[in-house]
């Protein structure tokens, strides 16, 4: 195949029919304030893990819901439980409980 | 959505277009990559329906290039842009037609800005008068030719030789229609048919015995984006846009792709040449391409001209096959002959991609 130096991106389409959402609906109901979130991004800015590691809750909230789970949860394995986010969140959103019941959730230790 | 209720959303954005008298403003790159598109505007509307149109060599790029790839600031595009109108207003019109999309959005862009802040107004009007000496009138109306062309489409069809239909089923042929971005998604009221569900090269495929083909990606931008593409790192992401729309197409079918945009005609003819290469992948009938026109060429293809006088051997997916669909008369030895009869050169074939 030809070389011109840049490629076809991969396909980022998610079919949301094909999603299981059992498990974050579970999230929920423990964590109403998971649907609070409004993906302002303050968490991510304020995070001292995201800029070296990737770590980022709002693109965790996002992935849970579009069936990305073993991404989310490999963004939350950098997680350092300072609390920052939840100094930060305008919603006030309590995100330092809500990562620790993702964790719970989603089996991760 | 039902075609009904499209019928409607169409009902309520339609424009009042006026007749005759316009002053024509070129695109700066469609010259290139599809010369005959422009002149055959000008053929139609002066020569076949008797129309008053009027051109300057004087008229310059419109700046809107620049400034989309972030390179110029707005105020000297206004500048640019009130030297066309000044242009305009020297020659005696009113009317305001522009060949090219982002022209079309950048002249409207900046007239509801200059609505919105008189001040910046009456700065470029200084600007103006301190750069070059002259005074502008704003136009009375502003449209794309794609406009012009929806608002003649029945005058066309009356005339026309062929119809876009297949000769030997007798089957409407199945088209595809691709709306540049800057024609009605930043202004949709000023689109005929909004930005949603755009009607004006519908009512052209309808007009001429097309079938418009409905695809999940029809909205979609064809990838050219400026910045998208004038940045090499960006290119891959140009190239997947047009993979994306061709990847959602696919299972319609179509015969023929019609734009009215100067950089989605070639970046969906080109792409398809580099996605066969990258991915041996093609779209069309037995390894060729799905063949993408201007409306122009399209109009003047159903008027009866000669294929290769409307440049369609510049085309990088082989028109033939369509030509052989419709019905059209063309000569092969006549392909690569310019205007003076003189060999044109023929181009390098391709790998994947079947062209004739």
């Amino acid at each position: 195949m030809m070389d011109f130096g840049f490629r076809i991106s991969p396909s980022s389409a998610v079919n949301m029919d094909d999603v299981d959402f059992e498990l974050f609906e579970r999230l929920c109901e423990i964590e109403p304030d998971a649907r609070k979130c409004m993906a302002c991004g303050s968490c991510s800015a304020t995070c001292p893990a995201s800029a070296f590691s990737g770590m980022s809750l709002r693109k965790v909230l996002h992935c849970l819901q579009r069936g990305k789970e073993k991404e989310a949860v490999r963004m939350l394995r950098n997680c350092m439980l300072c609390g920052k986010c939840t100094m930060v969140c305008p919603r006030g959103i309590n995100t330092r409980h809500l990562i620790l019941s993702i964790c719970k959730i989603y089996k991760e230790d | 959505m039902i075609y009904q209720g499209k019928k409607k959303i169409w009902a309520d954005y339609q424009k009042e277009i006026p007749d005759d008298h316009w002053f024509y403003v070129r695109s700066c790159i469609r010259q290139n990559f599809f010369p005959g598109s422009e002149f055959m505007f000008l053929e139609i509307c002066k020569n076949v329906l008797g129309k008053d149109f009027f051109e300057t060599e004087h008229h310059t790029t419109c700046g809107g290039i620049a400034y989309h790839c972030d390179t110029i600031p707005q105020e000297t595009v206004m500048t640019i842009v009130a030297r066309q109108f000044a242009l305009m207003t020297e020659a005696g019109y009113e009317n305001y037609v522009a060949s090219c999309i982002t022209s079309f959005g950048n002249y409207l862009e900046i007239l509801q800005t200059w609505e919105e802040f008189p001040e910046l107004e009456t700065k470029i009007r200084e600007l103006l008068w301190k750069s070059c000496r002259r005074e502008f009138k704003k136009p009375k109306y502003i449209a794309h030719a794609s406009d012009l062309i929806f608002k003649y489409r029945n005058e066309i069809a009356e005339k026309a030789r062929f119809r876009l239909v297949n000769r030997k089923t007798g089957e409407p042929l199945k088209v595809v229609e691709h709306i540049g971005c800057h024609y009605a998604k930043m202004f949709p009221s000023k689109g005929v048919g909004g930005a949603e569900y755009p009607y004006v090269l519908c009512g052209m495929i309808e007009s001429w015995g097309g079938n418009v083909i409905d695809y999940p990606e029809r909205r979609h931008c064809c990838g050219y984006g400026f910045r998208q593409y004038h940045v090499k790192a960006n290119r891959g992401y140009s190239l997947s846009n047009t993979y994306k729309k061709f990847e959602s197409m696919e299972p319609y079918h179509p015969d023929m792709i019609i734009t009215n945009c100067p950089g989605c005609p070639y970046f969906l003819d080109r792409w398809q040449y580099v996605i066969s290469e990258m991915e041996g992948k093609t779209y069309g009938e037995n390894g060729y391409g799905i063949p993408v026109f201007t409306y122009e060429e399209v109009a003047g293809l159903v008027l009866g001209y000669d294929p290769w006088d409307l440049g369609l051997q510049l085309h990088q997916v082989a028109v033939e096959p369509l030509l052989d669909k419709i019905g059209i008369e063309y000569s092969p030895e006549e392909k690569y002959k310019g205007l003076d009869k003189k060999d044109i050169l023929r181009p390098e074939l391709p790998g994947i991609l079947k062209c004739c």
